[in-house]
């Protein structure tokens, strides 16, 4: 039952007439403590929706503000199983917002992807983003994740075209994500005026939300893509936050990580907030 | 003795792999990112369209013929015959080639696809540097811009392939992420070819990747066991007993296996790196030392903790100092049909110094590997037995890291 956080989520956003505002950030980065600090307190900065990186030694999509992210992560210790652990910590004292795990398959394909999929169920992961598991290859962790009611949320691209849009969309429940730039995540600017039309042929083809990430930094951005997709997804530029208050160290450099992360988030959500949805 | 199975009297279940969806069993397959989906099943139909077509085959053959000087030469190793005292040991000499190693073999028969798919810009990724030196060769020849993607670490120990590489007008990114060798470059590159879908073209060295890389690659370099298995039936009149090749992502092992596969007579031995010993932790011994899982866009073994998280991979050769391997290798290995050893760092040393002291040849440390397995198996198989090894590479890019291993100064 636990997909239906994301859609009782996109439900009552749509009523409220505006964009899910989603923010990613790397779990156990850089440690589990702040991380899990950090994603408690997301909620309350007015993110919507959680999308939670599971660290992956070579994340070939990401650009250097995530790649240096999952390298923090894994170095103090950061495995599938402590993320999922995360999940059921933040669970503890939130039983509505919506998490999606985003990672890469190697991990999940060692786990097993039945165990994986109970353990994430039962921690209270209500969906999956697998960057490198393409439809052709998605069967199996489909079925291990309908099984225990975990979305499995599939990215497309601006070179999906529309002989392609179906398959990629197919089985896929929650949401869509939408991959605004050709690239890696961070480095390129969404532009939105090409993203409204991409929006409307997802949404048409799925018949879901789409939420629309990769190049979205600051709040102008965020209003932009807010009045022509469903959800704005910010990464690189929370993740670079955490780069920023360790590079500054001091005593409290994990409080700042925090507190830096939590003042990005509420800039960005007032942003989004403010963007009422156009036509779509 | 093997007699030769006659083309029309072998299987033909060999030839059918990869599948439609790319896969060797259970390995293989296409594990790419979605902003990536279209343009690797685009290059799937532009090789099998290319494949197909007479012109693009005698295009290539004539520039294995005049550009590469193929057919490489099938060598009798006399003395090392002698030194071991076993089986009649044969080189193939790959090393030979124009740019000095196999890898030429590959790189033309891509550029070649490239052009015909109007790709404008060249992208590799490299380890010991004889792919991105071949990259760059068929590029400056093809008037193409080129991108060579390559370990920061590797960029330091190979450095004369670093500076052939500039004199044929190629830049090389040094990849500074992970720990700057060949996995790195190619998550480098693969992030490169994500950003830059509409004029790229990615020219992946070996037999791994996203399907239809694998296939591509092996086909391309099989025309190394072609040859071999028509010169060894010219000149010994029947088979070797065995065929051996050093492995890293396997490229030219595959190349070489491939035409033999269905000889069942003929024991196919690939040698991985042993780096400082199994049992260190501190190999690149995918198959020996790793189990299945996703990489660079295909399922194979793979060097990883119990995570899930790749495992550097360490080998005195830069050119094997990669966790995985080939898919087809590790179809290959589950079925049986070939055998998977390994070879250390010394061994491959002391292998590198008696070659060139009994042979004249100066080995890359690469094939170094596979000479460093073949005087146990000439012992095992005896004076009637033959074997054929892939000399894949001459040693030259290495004699600044022997040097070193060896406690000289150049």
């Amino acid at each position: 039952m636990s997909h239906n956080r994301i859609d009782k989520r996109f439900a009552a956003l749509a009523a409220e007439g505006r964009a899910a505002f989603v923010a990613y950030v790397m779990g156990g980065d850089p440690d589990y403590d702040t991380s899990l600090k950090t994603v408690q307190g997301l909620p309350g900065a007015g993110v919507d929706i959680i999308e939670l990186g599971y660290a992956f030694s070579d994340p070939m999509a990401e650009g250097p503000p995530i790649q240096r992210a999952a390298l923090r992560a894994l170095k103090a210790g950061m495995t599938l199983n402590r993320t999922l652990q995360l999940v059921a910590d933040f669970r503890k004292s939130d039983a509505d917002t919506p998490i999606v795990l985003m990672g890469y398959l190697n991990p999940l394909f060692s786990a097993g992807y039945e165990a994986f999929a109970a353990r994430a169920a039962d921690a209270g992961v209500d969906g999956l983003i697998c960057v490198d598991c393409p439809p052709e290859e998605a069967d199996e962790l489909t079925d291990a994740l309908e099984a225990v009611g975990v979305s499995l949320i599939r990215l497309t691209a601006p070179t999906t075209d529309d002989k392609r849009l179906p398959t990629v969309v197919k089985r896929t429940s929650g949401f869509v994500y939408y991959v605004s730039v050709a690239g890696v995540t961070g480095v390129k600017s969404a532009d939105a005026s090409a993203v409204a039309p991409a929006v409307a042929r997802v949404k048409a083809a799925s018949g879901l939300p789409v939420a629309v990430g990769f190049g979205i930094r600051t709040p102008e951005q965020a209003a932009a893509v807010a009045k022509v997709a469903d959800g704005v997804v910010v990464g690189s530029a929370f993740v670079d936050e955490v780069q920023a208050a360790l590079e500054a160290g001091g005593e409290n450099s994990n409080e700042n990580v925090t507190a830096r992360v939590l003042s990005k988030a509420a800039a960005l959500a007032k942003a989004v907030r403010s963007a009422r949805v156009g036509k779509a | 003795m093997n007699a030769p199975v006659k083309p029309s009297e072998r299987p033909n279940d060999w030839n059918s792999l990869p599948d439609a969806r790319g896969k060797f069993g259970q390995f293989g397959g296409l594990y790419v990112a979605e902003t990536l989906m279209p343009l690797v099943l685009e290059l799937g139909e532009a090789y099998a369209a290319a494949k197909a077509d007479p012109d693009y085959q005698a295009e290539l053959a004539s520039f294995h013929r005049h550009y590469t000087g193929r057919p490489s030469p099938m060598y009798f190793a006399e003395r090392l015959t002698a030194y071991y005292g076993g089986a009649k040991i044969y080189f193939k000499r790959d090393e030979l080639n124009h740019t000095g190693s196999h890898k030429i073999n590959n790189a033309l028969g891509q550029i070649l696809l490239a052009r015909r798919m109007g790709k404008t810009r060249i992208i590799a990724e490299t380890g010991a540097g004889q792919h991105g030196v071949a990259t760059a060769t068929v590029c400056a020849r093809f008037g193409l811009p080129c991108v060579v993607y390559m370990g920061a670490t590797d960029v330091e120990r190979q450095k004369p392939n670093v500076f052939r590489m500039n004199l044929l007008g190629a830049e090389v990114r040094p990849v500074t992420s992970g720990t700057g060798t060949l996995k790195d470059a190619m998550n480098e590159a693969m992030r490169d070819w994500v950003t830059n879908v509409e004029d790229t073209y990615y020219l992946i060295g070996t037999a791994a990747g996203p399907h239809p890389y694998p296939a591509m690659v092996r086909d391309f370099q099989s025309i190394i066991g072609h040859e071999a298995r028509e010169q060894i039936l010219g000149l010994e009149g029947r088979l070797p007993d065995a065929v051996v090749a050093c492995i890293g992502g396997g490229s030219n092992a595959i190349g070489l296996f491939h035409p033999f596969l269905a000889d069942e007579g003929v024991r196919l031995i690939g040698v991985e790196a042993a780096g400082h010993g199994i049992e260190t932790g501190e190999h690149a011994a995918s198959l020996t030392g790793g189990r299945p899982g996703v990489l660079h866009g295909n399922k194979t073994y793979l060097l990883q903790d119990d995570d899930g998280q790749i495992i550097d991979a360490h080998s005195i050769s830069a050119g094997l100092d990669y966790p995985g391997i080939g898919p087809e290798h590790s179809f290959l290995h589950e079925t049986g049909r070939a055998e998977y050893v390994s070879a250390t760092d010394k061994e491959a040393l002391a292998a590198f110094q008696l070659c060139a002291e009994q042979e004249g040849i100066i080995p890359a440390l690469e094939p170094a590997h596979a000479l460093a397995r073949v005087g146990d198996l000439a012992r095992e198989l005896g004076k009637d037995g033959i074997i054929v090894m892939n000399m894949c590479g001459r040693g030259d890019k290495d004699i600044f890291t022997v040097a070193e291993a060896l406690g000289r100064t150049i």
